[in-house]
């Protein structure tokens, strides 16, 4: 690759990349994002390249096969599609690919039985489908589209283009305003203005001069979180440029990359982008003959949650025990090696290039007046249509939840929301009431009705959930929120650092509480006790992690505060989830004798001879729910 | 908060519990307190080490204006105008569930059970693991052997409710040099049972540098 020495170089090798692409030419994209692969997907991007080389194929151009980042639309993988006949097939198995390869890319015809359907209807492409059609992708619009591995790919998309543009149109000052007036806030959970951020950073440098550095925290370790994954995995430029961006803004040298070790692809994909742009003269002396120098190292968490936390990815990054310490100071006074540091997400990165490229005003007035731009979720859960999405900011949750969610699938009803990973809260379908504890947030903004709750970081806040990293899984009627509250606590417990005794020993006690309420013991003023404990620790932890803890916990006491009673009181679990308070039984009017389920119990504790009634022995017993998975006519009961 | 807009002979006021005070710049809120011989719990604190932060018992509520923070009193500096309240109801609400949680945690410890009743708290709800514990994982031995002693010869291993207090590696260590800092800081006593797994072979020992 040929060194760029100016910013005109670059655009004239975008020109000509542009034009030695032959429009007719078919590209097949297949996803490879963590959902597809689970289920595939690397073995039918195999299957085209071996059909698309062999001898026999009859088509005028060659097409070109590309494994992509995460298309988003993950419980419809493996997910390919096909341009530029603009073609969506779902659900593509090894097997289909010689059809597709045959029907589409030969004879230029629809293979209609890949096509995503929904009520009767087939879609033909991806933006017609209503879970991609409500959305709105800025940050996702080249993932999916681009190879990863190929910065020629993310030129042609435009990437570095906007830093171009600041090094020859813009002063450093310039782009912190222009970042500062966009509104962008912190895309990790708190939501802290990264201009301002910015600005306090470079005036602290200023005051104590020296390097300063940046970090972007890639260390998502949020039960069924994948945003910052995907974009690491599907469009690591985005993510280089837009610190390339905020070094240039800052007057920084070196930043760094800090990316969970349980993320082999996304380090292997950010590896590569950084050799071949430090090739290029994207990264390293002199960036385009602007006299900027910057460059960029990956370093891998060990597997602790809590260094997801700021001062905890200093303490990591300099070599000591990922423990987060008090702020003040903050990193942005003395962090990393005692100067001046910016942690911002990788999603905040990978959004100030578009905030460069088309101007402040252009993103402020994207998404809700205090919460600007659009923000990615991964929908999870109980709802028709999971994967990742990318809406604006302030749509009500309802729309994310009903409409580009498909609502809850089968006999469901859609009971809550539960935002913000373990940090955050459960929001009841149902939310009507006035917030008035101060442990939240003072009350300056009217809570809505219902699912009307606008999705930003202040109405989220008011909730007493988070908006948070933007892990979003939907409750039905069966999931019981105790059951959620302890599998959250559980987490937290084993990722608390153990350093301050709040979080070490309150989660601990919290989550001997709920165990208790589990089996239906305690007694209804517990509930209490868990909830002032709970406020200890909100008050008492040293960092985040311990102090957004009990928020599971403290909203689900909140708004479901009868279903810890049914618990505690009647030793019943309403979700029919825990397993010491329910019974599984057969119902001899519906039971045809299929002896599926005495096959499958684990325990051999279901009899019942072929075409007779089956019944369980409650002793032996344990509750795990495999005969109402297997059994054909929903015989199963529980109470 | 940054203390750095004094001048050095300049004094910071403010009020803890209604009283009006002054601390010099560099004092943190603890420290004029102790000052003024107002009382606020540790257990981690330490004049000869720096503050930790890990027991926060000596958590206060400062309000400025309108916003009121719960916070621990050994770290942070005041600011002009501050009111502090070394005993609001959110306040006590984390301490006497520190305390409550520490009896379970460390039953055999006196001083805890001492601390502890002084706010009322005679009895605990949570469930003792070991009878005979009296370590709350403070960090005190740890930061005296490698602040003041410089010897680095304890450390914490492991994570969350299975932090323990042992030597670097779990094996016996030359480093230390018997010196007993960490046995006169423990607040508790609980270090008096391990110096010997700490100390290591006696018969080795020279004396600092020797196992580095």
């Amino acid at each position: 690759m040929q060194r760029l020495t100016n910013t005109a170089e670059l655009k004239v090798l975008r020109d000509n990349l542009l034009q030695a692409q032959d429009p007719h030419r078919p590209i097949v994209r297949v996803c490879r994002g963590p959902g597809c692969l689970a289920v595939g997907a690397d073995k039918v991007s195999q299957a085209f390249q071996s059909a698309i080389q062999s001898q026999n194929l009859e088509v005028k151009v060659q097409p070109l096969v590309k494994d992509t980042g995460c298309h988003g639309f993950c419980s419809q993988g493996p997910l390919v599609n096909l341009a530029p006949a603009n073609l969506c097939y779902v659900r593509v198995k090894p097997e289909d690919v010689e059809e597709i390869v045959q029907t589409t890319l030969v004879k230029g015809a629809v293979v209609e039985r890949l096509l995503y359907s929904d009520n009767g209807t087939r879609y033909k492409s991806a933006a017609d489908i209503p879970f991609y059609r409500m959305q709105q992708k800025i940050i996702l619009q080249n993932i999916g589209v681009i190879d990863p591995l190929d910065i020629h790919d993310a030129i042609m998309a435009g990437a570095y283009h906007s830093l171009a543009k600041a090094l020859i149109e813009m002063s450093p000052d310039d782009v912190i305003r222009t970042v500062e007036i966009s509104g962008l806030r912190g895309r990790g959970g708190g939501g802290f203005p990264t201009g301002y951020k910015w600005k306090r950073t470079v005036e602290n440098a200023q005051e104590n001069p020296g390097p300063v550095y940046i970090i972007a925290n890639g260390e998502e370790g949020d039960p069924g979180a994948f945003m910052d994954r995907a974009i690491m995995e599907g469009d690591p430029h985005a993510v280089i440029e837009g610190m390339a961006i905020g070094a240039y803004a800052m007057g920084v040298n070196q930043g760094f990359l800090y990316v969970r070790h349980e993320y082999p692809i996304a380090i292997r994909h950010l590896a590569a982008a950084i050799a071949q742009a430090r090739a290029l003269g994207l990264l390293g002396k002199n960036i385009l003959g602007a006299g900027f120098d910057f460059d960029l190292q990956i370093n891998r968490g060990a597997g602790a949650y809590v260094c997801g936390e700021e001062t905890a990815i200093i303490a990591s990054l300099e070599g000591r025990v990922g423990e987060p310490v008090t702020r003040p100071p903050y990193p942005s006074q003395q962090g990393l090696w005692g100067r001046p540091t910016v942690i911002n997400n990788v999603e905040t990165w990978a959004n100030v290039p578009h905030i460069i490229d088309h101007g402040a005003q252009w993103y402020a007035d994207l998404g809700a007046p205090r919460s600007t731009g659009t923000k990615i979720f991964s929908l999870v859960g109980k709802v028709k249509n999971t994967g990742l999405v990318e809406v604006p900011m302030g749509i009500s949750l309802g729309a994310l939840v009903e409409e580009i969610g498909g609502g809850v699938p089968g006999q469901g009803r859609f009971k809550a929301v539960q935002t913000g990973g373990p940090s955050g809260g459960i929001i009841p379908y149902e939310l009507k009431e006035e917030f008035t504890d101060y442990h939240f947030h003072p009350p300056d903004v009217k809570p809505a009705d219902k699912m009307e709750l606008s999705v930003d970081f202040d109405s989220m806040a008011q909730t007493g959930s988070i908006m948070g990293g933007g892990g979003m899984i939907v409750m039905d009627d069966h999931d019981c929120v105790v059951d959620l509250a302890r599998y959250f606590l559980r987490f937290l417990e084993e990722e608390s650092c153990g350093k301050c005794l709040p979080c070490r020993l309150g989660l601990k006690g919290m989550l001997e509480f709920l165990n208790n309420f589990s089996q239906g013991k305690g007694a209804p003023a517990d509930i209490d006790a868990l909830e002032s404990l709970g406020k200890a620790l909100v008050d008492g932890s040293l960092c985040g992690l311990g102090r957004t803890a009990p928020n599971p916990v403290l909203t689900s006491i909140r708004y479901f505060r009868d279903e810890y009673l049914a618990h505690i009181v009647d030793h019943h679990c309403p979700a029919g989830v825990c397993r010491d308070l329910i019974t599984y039984r057969i119902d001899p009017e519906i039971c045809n004798g299929c002896t599926l389920c005495a096959q499958t119990c684990p325990q051999v504790c279901i009899t019942g001879a072929n075409q007779q009634l089956h019944t369980i022995d409650q002793d032996a017993c344990i509750r795990c729910g495999a005969c109402m998975d297997v059994c054909p006519v929903d015989a199963v009961v529980v109470d | 908060m940054s203390s750095s807009e004094n001048p050095q002979n300049q004094v910071i006021s403010f009020t803890i519990d209604g009283q009006p005070v002054q601390a010099r710049p560099g004092w943190t809120i603890l420290e004029t307190a102790r000052h003024y011989r107002i009382h606020i719990p540790t257990l981690c604190f330490h004049p000869a080490l720096k503050p930790w932060g890990s027991c926060r018992l000596c958590v206060v509520e400062a309000r400025y204006g309108k916003r009121g923070k719960v916070m621990p009193s050994c770290l942070n500096p005041p600011i002009e105008e501050l009111e502090v309240f070394t005993d609001s109801e959110r306040v006590l609400n984390v301490r006497r569930w520190v305390l409550e949680m520490l009896l379970a945690g460390c039953p055999a410890s006196r001083e805890i059970k001492k601390l502890a009743a002084a706010y009322g708290v005679t009895s605990t709800r949570f469930a003792v693991t070991d009878p005979e514990e009296e370590c709350l994982r403070c960090g005190r031995c740890v930061a005296v052997c490698n602040e003041v002693v410089g010897v680095q010869a304890l450390t914490f291993g492991s994570r969350g409710v299975k932090k323990v207090l042992e030597t670097p590696y779990r094996v016996p260590n030359n480093a230390c040099i018997g010196c007993g800092c960490c046995v006169s800081v423990c607040p508790t006593g609980a270090l008096q049972k391990r110096l010997d797994t700490v100390r290591g072979d006696l018969s080795r020992r020279t004396g600092h540098g020797y196992a580095h």
